[in-house]
Parts: C-alpha cells; sequence; structure tokens
C-alpha cells in the first residue's frame, strides 16, 4: 500500500471526505426544506393565536387560523397595500434597501425598518375585529426579540404578548418566555386616551399602588438591559416610526363608526 | 491483539465502562438538556444514531486515513452526521428541536464521540466498531434516562409530561424541588449514580495519586 501520510494521499482524502459529507449534508437539506418552512410558518401562526389568547393546547393551528386576516400595512401612511407579487417576507423586506430604510433615531436597536409591515386581524363569529396583533422586534442584550403584541378592539389596551424568537440568557433575560410574566401584561393600557405612549417596564416589581399602575409591568430581575429592550420595543413599535400611523387610521375610522 | 467479542464490546460500557460514570467524559449535555424525558430520550436516540455511525464510518476509511490529519477527519464525518440529526429534528420534530436548541449541535463536541472514533474505531474493523460506538451511546444514555427520570419527576412531578405527582401550584400534595429543574441537580445526581455504581463495582474506585503526608513542623521563621 502507498504510503498514507503523503502529501497526495492527504489531500485526496480531505477533498474525499469533504465532497462525500457535503453531499449527504445539502442532500438532506435541501429534500427536507419545505417541511420545515412548514413547521416554521405553523410556528409562527401558532405564536399569533397565543398572542391573540385564542390558542388552546390541541387545537388545529391552521383552522383556528382563519378567522385570522393578513394585512400588510405601510408604516409611513398608515394605509392598507396589497400584498407585492410573490409575497411579503418582513425579514427579507427589511434587509432589502429598496423596501426599508436607515432609522435615525432607533431606541429598539434595529438598524433599519421595512416600509411595509404585516398586521393580523383576529375576528369573532360575527366578523367583528376582536383582536389586532403586531409583529414587533428589538434588541435586547445579546439578540434581537420577536414578538406578537395583541391589542384589544380599543387599540390601547394589551390582550397579550408572545415572543417568537429570541436569543437572551436563559433564566434570566430568557423569562421574557415566562408564561406568568406574559400574563402580567394582559390588561396594561400602553396608550393613553390621545394616542400618547405612557408604557414602561418597571426595574424590578411595580411599587404597590402607584397611580399609573396600568401603563407598568414588572422588571425582570437580573435583566435589565433585555426588560429596557421590551419597553423599547413596544414604545418604537406602537410610535409614530411604528405602527402610530396606523393605530390612529383605524382610531378614526372607528369614531366615524366605520367598521374596521 | 485478542479478538474481540461483540457482547463485550456492547456490554462493557454500560456498567464496567460507563463513558459518563468511569471516564467522566460528555457530562456537558447531561446539564443541559436532562430537565425532561422528551428532550432526553430524542438527545439520547441522536446520539446514539451519530456514534454508532461514526465509529462505523471512520473504521472504514481508518487505514487510509493520513495520521496528521485524523482528528479533523473525523470530526467532519462526526460534524456531517449532527447536520443530518438536526435537519431531520427540524423536519419532523419541530417542537423538541426548539427545546434542544443548540444542543443538538453541541453533539458534535461531545467528548465520547470523538473519543471513541479515536480510541477504538481508528483500530479496529467497521462492524465491531459500530457496536462500540452503539454500547457506549447506551452507557451515555443510561445514565442520562436516569438523570432526566429523577430530575422532571422530582422538578415536575412529571414522566414524559404526563402528572404523577401532582404539584401543590395545582392544589396537590407534591412541593416540587425547583433545584431539580437547574443544572447543578444533574452534577448532584450523576455524582449519586457514580457513588451507587462504585459501591457496587469496587474496582472502578480511582487509587490516590498521591498520599497527604502528615503536617511537618512549622518553621522558625514564624
Amino acid at each position: 500500500m502507498r504510503d498514507k501520510n503523503s502529501v497526495s494521499n492527504i489531500i485526496r482524502v480531505a477533498l474525499g471526505v469533504c465532497l462525500v459529507c457535503a453531499v449527504v449534508v445539502s442532500t438532506v437539506a435541501v429534500t427536507l426544506r419545505p417541511m420545515q418552512q412548514e413547521n416554521r410558518a405553523a410556528f409562527r401562526q401558532l405564536n399569533v393565536l397565543q398572542a391573540a389568547g385564542i390558542y388552546e393546547p390541541g387545537i388545529d393551528v391552521a383552522d383556528a387560523f382563519q378567522r385570522v386576516e393578513r394585512r400588510i400595512v405601510n408604516f409611513d401612511t398608515g394605509e392598507y397595500v396589497d400584498e407585492p407579487p410573490g409575497g411579503f417576507d418582513p425579514v427579507r423586506a427589511a434587509r432589502d434597501p429598496a423596501q426599508s430604510r436607515t432609522l435615525s433615531g432607533d431606541p429598539a436597536g434595529i438598524g433599519r425598518r421595512a416600509n411595509y409591515g404585516e398586521v393580523f386581524l383576529a375576528r369573532g363569529e360575527d366578523g367583528r375585529l376582536t383582536r389586532l396583533i403586531l409583529p414587533v422586534h428589538a434588541y435586547g442584550l445579546w439578540s434581537t426579540m420577536f414578538a406578537f403584541l395583541a391589542l384589544e378592539p380599543d387599540l390601547k389596551t394589551v390582550a397579550g404578548i408572545s415572543f417568537f424568537e429570541h436569543g437572551e440568557t436563559p433564566g434570566l433575560g430568557g423569562e421574557i418566555d415566562n408564561p406568568r410574566w406574559q400574563e402580567s401584561w394582559v390588561g396594561k393600557r400602553v396608550r393613553d386616551d390621545d394616542g400618547d405612549m405612557v408604557f414602561r417596564v418597571d426595574r424590578g416589581p411595580t411599587p404597590e399602588g402607584v397611580p399609573d399602575a396600568e401603563h407598568r409591568v414588572d422588571g425582570l430581575s437580573g435583566a435589565t438591559i433585555t426588560a429596557r429592550g421590551v419597553e423599547n420595543m413596544v414604545r418604537f413599535w406602537l410610535g409614530e416610526k411604528g405602527y402610530g400611523p396606523y393605530l390612529q387610521n383605524l382610531e378614526r375610522r372607528i369614531r366615524i363608526g366605520e367598521e374596521i | 491483539m485478542a479478538q474481540l467479542k461483540a457482547r463485550e464490546v456492547l456490554f462493557a460500557p454500560i456498567f464496567a465502562n460507563n463513558p459518563i460514570a468511569l471516564q467522566i467524559l460528555g457530562i456537558c449535555s447531561a446539564l443541559a438538556i436532562t430537565t425532561k424525558m422528551s428532550t432526553t430520550v430524542t438527545m439520547c436516540l441522536a446520539v446514539v444514531f451519530v456514534m454508532t455511525l461514526s465509529n462505523f464510518f471512520v473504521s472504514v476509511i481508518r487505514s487510509i486515513i493520513p495520521s496528521n490529519i485524523r482528528i479533523i477527519v473525523q470530526m467532519t464525518i462526526i460534524t456531517a452526521l449532527v447536520i443530518v440529526v438536526d435537519q431531520v429534528l427540524q423536519a419532523y420534530a419541530f417542537q423538541l428541536s426548539r427545546e434542544l436548541s443548540v444542543f443538538v449541535g453541541l453533539i458534535i463536541t461531545n467528548c465520547i464521540i470523538l473519543g471513541r472514533a479515536e480510541a477504538f474505531a481508528m483500530q479496529n474493523p467497521p462492524l465491531i466498531s459500530a457496536v462500540d460506538g452503539f454500547g457506549n451511546a447506551l452507557g451515555y444514555s443510561l445514565v442520562l434516562l436516569f438523570v432526566g427520570f429523577s430530575r422532571e419527576l422530582f422538578g415536575s412531578g412529571s414522566v414524559f409530561g404526563a402528572q404523577i405527582l401532582s404539584l401543590s401550584t395545582e392544589g396537590g400534595w407534591y412541593v416540587a424541588n425547583g433545584l431539580m429543574l437547574l443544572p447543578p441537580s444533574a452534577f448532584l445526581l450523576i455524582g449519586g449514580f457514580i457513588w451507587v455504581l462504585r459501591s457496587v463495582r469496587v474496582e472502578q474506585i480511582e487509587k490516590e495519586p498521591y498520599e497527604i503526608g502528615p503536617n511537618t513542623r512549622t518553621s522558625p521563621a514564624f
């Protein structure tokens, strides 16, 4: 047998092993991709339902999602726009310079914001709006946190929040996943009657008996920066550079008695 | 070299030469993913798959692997197998793969797998190497399942998500042991496992590397 430590054999073995492994890995990745994408889409739908408080263990997610309407919104005008041909992918749009812009003031730490965004309108049996679900994201301590924030039909009160994806420290910032903490969001009024932002995340628990307790949620101990990120996330996305114009639009339509 | 018996190669790593209990290898993953039985079992299956096949393939090409790049060749094979497992989990067990998150990828760095490839598969024929990988993975799984079972039972009062001990938070009698859900409890459990194992198999007790001598007299400088 030839010397297995010769340079030519080293190169041959290295190339051969890499080639075979690359073929195996890419074959598996390509054949399984459609299923993975389906899973991811279903998981996203599940999170929308969770934020809206519609989800219960064991329900058929796709079926429950039938009553959720997905619309695309222009952030600047606050008006609905038609879905662009080929579908709208919010993550890709935020990266594409043609579909997004750099933010000057950027409290949420996201750098760029897409020109359009998704909104989900959950409707009851009678077709009336029961929940408005807004996808939001912001930078925490280590990672961009993606969440769905659900509002009551008054567009001021939180109906629920669900964090879809994040990479915060498990046990500290990762506690944003804690269902008990998320439950404490329900019923908090994030905008006052004039539509101004009044929401904040406290440091530590909200003190007893403060008059504006309905605008504040408890902080997470050991996760100050994550909590600040969450606060900025809500304030940015409900503010005028986020869904603010859209929410004002809806409010105007509610005032004149239009169905939304 | 004496002919190795498949039976011995398969069963020795379970109690006699357990990779976690005797060699204290691969305990990092034992801390991270053993809070629940469902993730534990998934991890065990993944390791069984990766270890059996990596030992097999390394052994198949062992005679042509140049010795100065042998570790990286072994790693490439292991990595490819782990990526396959990760992709399959993402397609067929999405929820579990999210719970396991990075720890599937970290199977690559599990020292038991590289250790067996280097120590056994590089010197033995493919079939017996596959058996060795399978046996070592079983030894690893045994400890993991024990830890996972104890942590889920005493930490959450359930096994495979089915409630067995009724929790005091839901009006039952069992006050859940929160420590069991934290990583240090896995250390305690593995320690307990090793203690029991070494009480039964005394030959596994390590010899003291040195003896502590008697006190010397305090030096006059004091």
